[in-house]
């Protein structure tokens, strides 16, 4: 055990090694680079078959063009799953979503959350697995990396661009290139990659068995390196196919960190403050080894009412380690795949995993995650400038009324979307039905469902049943605010001191970049992102703790 | 309006190209160059009997229930490899708790000399088609089979050496041995 953890370290150094050449890749990607040379002639295709125009855009403009390719977007995958059962690819025969089914998953899949109420297997055609899944595993990453990539402009005093340039450059620069590469080492690893369909096999016991196969690798690295977390197979990640091995598991570990764990460095590149990139990637850091190493050592101490390691819905090949590790950064990194049940997690393991969720801001998923963080460092900031006695500014620019009143609208949008969707679906029996775990834990079920929608994270305590019309309604409502409002009143902000003259920086200003600030900013993490939610954690996984 | 309208073309037009890309010449590159260089894994690990019919997947487990042969762990699902699942009971759950200790029962009836039961064997896994049982789970079934079938235990713990996944990966996860290729020698034994 004690060897399994030096190794995990060891993982750990090396991923975080990879961040920084990963975020300076990034700033190189969306500013004028040697890159162009290589990728222009690529995107130039793309440009001249759409027609699209490269000028610059005010912020209203890039918003609405986010806002207008992703709503194009959401329709044609919802026409999708609406009518897969007449469209072609189908050898299964599947039949075509339900209207509420279909726009709980066209909202799921280009927000980014990746929630499935559906099951891999048996919901969804090759057809739309291509075209509406795979597809929108590129295009909603690319969104959010745009977005935030606008937004760092913003705060460094730059025009924001143009949200289709940088949307094309996010998926041929970054996740096209990359994900196929990781789709190759991962088939090489043993992830099944072919368009024929099921084998059927004889089994030694003399069983039929049939086996569903598909094109495996190439969904797994986009899966991961996006922060999607949508699985092939209803299992997701814990199925052999979409993950066979220790490497592989790791791997996806990596993918997973890879983008949202590098932005701070693009940022610190990108606004000329390296060191406050490495202040905001440290703080971060900080938090997130705190939670794995406490979710590592509450999922040892076992079960004590089987008096034995906690084996129930974990896989032989990854053990107690390589789960916890692999359910702390799918929840810190709001991808949503996972190797192991979450629900069958002890209810610490499960609270630490919700908690990243709730923070969402460790590290975020791509883009939206780093936006977050900026919230938090402007709160911290506003905080500090009080303590003070001081005009809170940031990056040189003040933080007056107009900014503070957007970022309050942010910061309650979380604890609203997530503690009145709990109570919602807690006081109707159309909701509270679905919970399939007896207690406490049943009200956590609820919690995780609601707090991973609103996170766009998409796991979930997976017991619960919740493909019904009141969950597909409810969870698609909270997906799409938890998503879309965020990222428009962020970006309003940062256009809103991008307009305003710089103040001279002087001795007596707030040292951004300095390890107290950082100890400042994680402390509003928590102060402020989690005490919102104590009494709901302490009526749900704590009293299965203390009650188990 | 005029100008919204003009607006979506170009948008219309580029989510067709990216479509194009991402779902048709993305997944058409992964799977040319996966076939072509490593088929085997491409196509899902399938193990060939000696009449070249499927008999199943490497990465998929299978039920055994034949004393002579070794067993795996709990499927809800019975390991049909058209789904995947598990009952995700919540560690609090009582049906949890008298669904193991009945598996617990049943293993030490069947084992009496097999000594503690490891707690893989008596608890359904993530994906309900788990491939692997732990090494200990493997060692604890040997004095049942060698009893049954007549091969010595010593030949039966080389065995389950043979098929234990390299070092670097009971490193990096778990100690851990492929149930279906370990049936498959163990058979070949007799």
């Amino acid at each position: 055990m004690i060897v399994s953890l030096i190794a995990l370290i060891l993982v750990l150094v090396l991923i975080g090694v990879s961040l920084k050449p990963m975020g300076l890749y990034m700033a190189a990607v969306f500013s004028d680079s040697r890159l162009d040379r290589f990728f222009l002639p690529v995107e130039n295709i793309l440009y001249s078959i759409s027609g699209i125009k490269k000028q610059k855009q005010t912020w209203k403009q890039y918003v609405f063009s986010m806002l207008l390719l992703n709503m194009v977007l959401l329709v044609f995958i919802y026409a999708v799953f609406r009518l897969q059962g007449i469209l072609p690819l189908n050898p299964l025969d599947i039949a075509g979503m339900d209207p509420a089914l279909a726009f709980n998953t066209a909202v799921s899949f280009i927000t980014n959350t990746n929630l499935q109420h559906y099951s891999g297997e048996s919901g969804l055609s090759l057809f739309s697995q291509l075209t509406a899944i795979l597809f929108m595993m590129f295009a909603a990453p690319s969104t959010a990396l745009a977005v935030a990539i606008g937004f760092i402009r913003l705060l460094g005093g730059k025009p924001i661009g143009n949200f289709f340039e940088d949307f094309v450059r996010a998926l041929v620069r970054v996740l096209l290139p990359i994900s196929f590469i990781a789709a190759i080492i991962f088939v090489a690893l043993g992830m099944p990659q072919t368009l024929s369909g099921a084998v059927h096999a004889t089994t030694m016991a003399g069983a039929e068995q049939t086996i569903l196969r598909g094109p495996i690798g190439a969904f797994l690295s986009i899966k991961e390196l996006g922060n999607n977390g949508g699985g092939f197979f209803g299992v997701n990640s814990a199925h052999p196919f979409e993950n066979p091995n220790a490497y592989t598991n790791l791997l996806q570990c990596w993918l997973m960190l890879l983008l949202p764990a590098s932005l701070p460095f693009t940022y610190g590149k990108m606004t000329g403050k390296p060191k406050q990139g490495v202040m905001l990637f440290g703080a971060m850091a900080a938090v997130f080894l705190v939670m794995l190493a406490a979710g590592i050592a509450a999922e040892m101490q076992g079960n004590p009412l089987l008096q034995g390691a906690m084996m129930e819905g974990k896989e032989t090949r990854f053990g107690v380690i390589g789960s916890v590790f692999y359910s702390i950064v799918t929840t810190a990194a709001e991808t949503g795949a996972v190797n192991t049940m979450h629900d069958t997690l002890s209810p610490l393991t499960g609270m630490l995993a919700l908690g990243n969720m709730l923070l969402n801001t460790v590290f975020g998923g791509v883009g939206t995650g780093f936006m977050n963080v900026i919230l938090y460092v402007m709160i911290a900031v506003f905080i500090a400038g009080l303590m003070v006695g001081r005009t809170p500014a940031f990056l040189g620019k003040k933080l007056e009324g107009a900014e503070m009143k957007l970022l309050a609208i942010t910061l309650l949008v979380q604890p609203i979307l997530i503690l009145l969707g709990t109570a919602i679906a807690m006081y109707f029996p159309a909701g509270n039905e679905a919970i399939s775990n007896p207690g406490y834990h049943g009200l956590t079920q609820v919690l995780y469902e609601i707090t991973s929608s609103a996170a766009n994270n998409g796991s979930g305590f997976e017991g619960l049943g919740d493909a019904t019309t009141f969950w597909n309604i409810l969870t698609g409502i909270v997906m799409f605010l938890g998503r879309y409002i965020s990222i428009i009143t962020l970006i309003a902000v940062a256009a809103s001191l991008a307009r305003k003259t710089a103040v001279q920086e002087s001795k007596g200003s707030l040292r951004i970049d300095s390890p107290l600030f950082a100890s400042l900013l994680v402390g509003t993490f928590f102060l402020v992102g989690a005490l919102t939610f104590l009494p709901v954690l302490v009526l749900g996984p704590i009293a299965e703790y203390v009650t188990l | 309006m005029n100008k919204q309208v003009s607006n979506i073309v170009p948008v219309l037009r580029l989510g067709l190209v990216c479509l194009v890309l991402c779902s048709v010449l993305y997944p058409l590159a992964v799977t040319g160059i996966g076939q072509l260089f490593f088929p085997y894994q491409a196509n899902g690990s399938l193990i060939e009997g000696e009449n070249g019919s499927v008999i199943g997947s490497e990465l998929i487990g299978q039920t055994f229930t034949d004393p002579e042969l070794f067993q795996g762990r709990v499927s809800s699902i019975d390991n049909d490899a058209s789904g995947s699942g598990t009952p995700n009971y919540a560690p609090s759950n009582p049906d949890l708790i008298s669904r193991t200790v009945e598996a617990i029962r049943t293993q030490q009836a069947s084992n009496p000399d097999g000594g503690i039961v490891p707690m893989d064997l008596v608890t359904n896994s993530g994906s309900g088609l788990d491939p692997h049982i732990s090494v200990e789970a493997a060692e604890f079934q040997v004095p049942r089979i060698a009893e049954a079938s007549g091969i010595p235990k010593e030949e039966l713990y080389k065995l389950i050496d043979q098929h234990r996944t390299s070092q670097v990966e009971e490193l990096l996860g778990a100690p851990a041995v492929n149930i279906l290729q370990l049936n498959i020698d163990l058979r070949a034994l007799k």
